[in-house]
């Protein structure tokens, strides 16, 4: 996975609170058993008046410019919540965006989120929503920057805010990590423990 | 010091610290289906890797498969038979348990891991979808991920995970006549918003938990995911034990004495400190309704649409009146009464026996109105066949509902069998977001037997308005 440093870049603001992954990809729009191919279904329902021939939705925020080549999602709380379907966060890395910046998220679609290469921002709801009247304002120009190791997000204006993120998540994503090559490292502490369970709770054991 | 029962689960399963708050976490059982395990399954092949411990891995074929009698491989959403076959070939490549179309273990991932006792207390358990905190019924710690923790767990055996927040949700009293599990959880969510579980894991409680019957408490944990809970889980009790005895895959003989042993210390020390803790009397709670998008906006059925004016904050006012241009409704609108296009029962939220009996009760004898669709999906092979055995598929039938082979079905619109654009229907599932049935269907959620009513009815109805039970 491409590790993830530093970003500049369009943002878009969408701000709907408890925007679920079956409005992120519908059902209908997962067609496949791979995991490409589905940014054209992102957001299938909003950003089209007919999903089925993909008529554009103009009033739509990422059917305008220069929000269609935004590469950060300004959002309200419980963002992605609803269905643990990780093709919510491939359709959204393969449309272009690599940062979402919501005051929650749901907990799988976050995760998900980290094992992508898209970085999930916290910051307070008051935050996102004056960095969005930014961006509005000439959004062009306004750009938003981020920075993972140092783990700070500047707004257009230049103002840097502080954001938390767990230090394996951002580990995963600065390094662009394998976490299957790193945890099978860790084979000896999984047979011990596997040892000492048979014994303890061999019901498990099929 | 004093642990809560995941405190417990959490530390028996851990096989190291990782630091900085990360648990890389042993994974008893993985359950996968044929719409995001086929993608985890090829993705672990294409990596060159294995599926570690086969034996303890389960596939079922439920998301996309169709109901209709005599269904197959060929469906009606394109493509799917594409998720079933190569589902098939990478379960049987990896040498998993497949129950496939057919089997007559097949069914929801949900019902049939408990029907199966393949979950049993204490375990911890994964699989690829929201719901699988359904199982944290029997005294699991079950959760659900997407599709690249699944090749993690499928390949190690193991999750890094971080150890969530306890919630303790106590559920007093006794419930009233008419009123399901399924009331008691969307009271929650009404009450406390579909966020208000977030970064929790919940543990239920009290005597309105312990009293109601096995079955009853999947219902409840299932949507601990829409209270956007990391999960939910009750303490296992006798109701549980003997709802687990002689299953297939639960232990035998002197394992079953040992592991009965075991389960008895499942429960939180007395002193144990919770988070967060909601206290509810089950006196309280009617038959529940969902007027919106989200599980969390439902009222009791005689309640009215509430007011965007009075929503919390400006943005929730914002999603209310939305929600309601959606739904085609006004503020103050009463539900009892609203007409319905169709009527849905399944779903891994309420397609158990039990669910299916007290339908059965409240149609027999009567029949849905007239021009109203009603579907019956059984939550698995195994249900639909004591099902029949008990005669309900003839009361249902008689009644005017469709009796399905069992699936997800019409819970969502994967492109195969939907209900109609800005069809208005009730449904025994979990989730009402805009578009999820169909093109601009609109969801209400609901019990199974307040759906059962309503569609007698032609429209929303409180089941406990209806004459006594034949």
């Amino acid at each position: 996975m491409q590790p993830f440093t530093k970003l500049t870049a369009i943002a878009a603001p969408l701000l709907r609170i408890n925007i679920d992954t079956d409005a992120i990809i519908p059902s209908k729009e997962m067609k496949s058993v791979g995991k490409h191919g589905l940014s054209a279904g992102m957001f299938a329902h909003w950003r089209y008046n007919d999903p089925g021939n993909r008529v554009e939705n103009p009033e739509f925020v990422l059917n305008e410019e220069p929000y269609r080549r935004a590469g950060i999602l300004l959002t309200g709380r419980n963002f992605g919540c609803g269905s643990s379907r990780e093709h919510a966060v491939w359709a959204m890395r393969e449309w272009g965006f690599r940062v979402i910046v919501a005051p929650s998220f749901g907990a799988i679609f976050r995760g998900n989120c980290v094992r992508n290469g898209i970085l999930p921002v916290v910051l307070k709801d008051n935050v996102i929503k004056s960095l969005s009247a930014e961006v509005q304002a000439n959004p062009h120009i306004n750009r938003i920057t981020l920075d993972l190791p140092k783990q700070i997000l500047i707004s257009a204006g230049g103002i840097s805010y502080n954001f938390d993120i767990a230090p394996a998540d951002k580990e995963m994503l600065v390094e662009g990590l394998d976490p299957i090559g790193i945890t099978l490292k860790r084979d000896e502490d999984i047979l011990a423990f596997t040892r000492a369970d048979r014994v303890r709770r061999p019901w498990v054991y099929l | 010091m004093p642990r809560t029962l995941v405190d417990k689960l959490w530390d028996e399963h851990t096989v190291a610290d990782l630091g900085d708050g990360a648990t890389l976490l042993y994974i008893d059982r993985i359950f996968l289906h044929e719409r995001t395990g086929s993608v985890s399954l090829k993705g672990l092949a294409e990596a060159g890797r294995k599926v570690l411990h086969p034996e303890q891995v389960f596939c079922t074929m439920d998301h996309i498969v169709d109901t209709f009698p005599g269904r197959g491989d060929e469906t009606v959403m394109p493509s799917g038979k594409d998720f079933i076959v190569t589902t098939r070939k990478a379960a049987i490549g990896a040498g998993i348990n497949l129950f496939d179309i057919g089997d007559e273990r097949q069914g929801i991932v949900h019902v049939v891991s408990a029907e199966q006792g393949i979950t049993l207390p204490g375990f911890t358990q994964v699989c690829p979808d929201s719901h699988t905190c359904t199982l944290g019924a029997v005294g699991a710690l079950a959760w659900g991920i997407g599709s690249t923790e699944g090749e993690h767990a499928l390949a190690t055996k193991t999750l890094v995970a971080n150890k969530p927040k306890a919630m303790r949700v106590k559920f007093d009293g006794i419930l009233p006549y008419g009123v399901t599990s399924k009331d008691m959880v969307l009271f929650l969510i009404g009450k406390y918003t579909a966020a208000g579980g977030s970064g929790h894991a919940i543990e239920f409680t009290g005597q309105g938990i312990t009293a109601l019957p096995q079955e009853s408490r999947f219902t409840l944990c299932n949507m601990a995911v829409e209270f956007s809970a990391f999960t939910g889980l009750i303490p296992p009790d006798d109701t549980t034990f003997n709802y687990l005895m002689g299953r297939p895959y639960a232990p035998r003989n002197e394992a079953w004495d040992a592991a009965l042993a075991y389960w008895g210390t499942l429960k939180s020390d007395s002193s144990a400190v919770f988070d967060a803790e909601i206290s509810i009397d089950c006196a309280n709670i009617a038959p529940l309704i969902s007027w919106g998008t989200s599980p969390g906006h439902a009222v009791a059925i005689d309640g009215t649409v509430p007011d965007p004016e009075t929503a919390a904050d400006d943005d929730e006012k914002a999603a209310w009146a939305r929600a309601l241009e959606y739904m085609d409704l006004l503020p103050g609108d009463k539900l009892e009464g609203l007409s319905i296009d169709a009527a849905f029962i399944g779903s891994c939220t309420n397609s158990r026996l039990s669910d299916l009996r007290e339908v059965a009760k409240v149609v027999k004898g009567r029949h849905v109105a007239e021009g109203i669709k009603a579907i019956v999906v059984p939550g698995s092979s195994q249900v639909k066949k004591l099902a029949e055995d008990e005669g309900i598929d003839g009361v249902l039938i008689k009644a005017g509902f469709e009796w399905r082979e069992s699936g997800c079905s019409m819970c969502f619109f994967a492109g195969g069998e939907h209900f109609g654009e800005r069809e208005r229907v009730i449904s025994s599932t979990n989730r009402n977001f805009e578009n999820r049935q169909g093109p601009k269907t609109r969801t209400h959620l609901a019990s199974p037997t307040t759906v059962a009513a309503s569609a007698l009815a032609g429209k929303i109805a409180d089941v406990r308005k209806l004459g006594s039970d034949s």
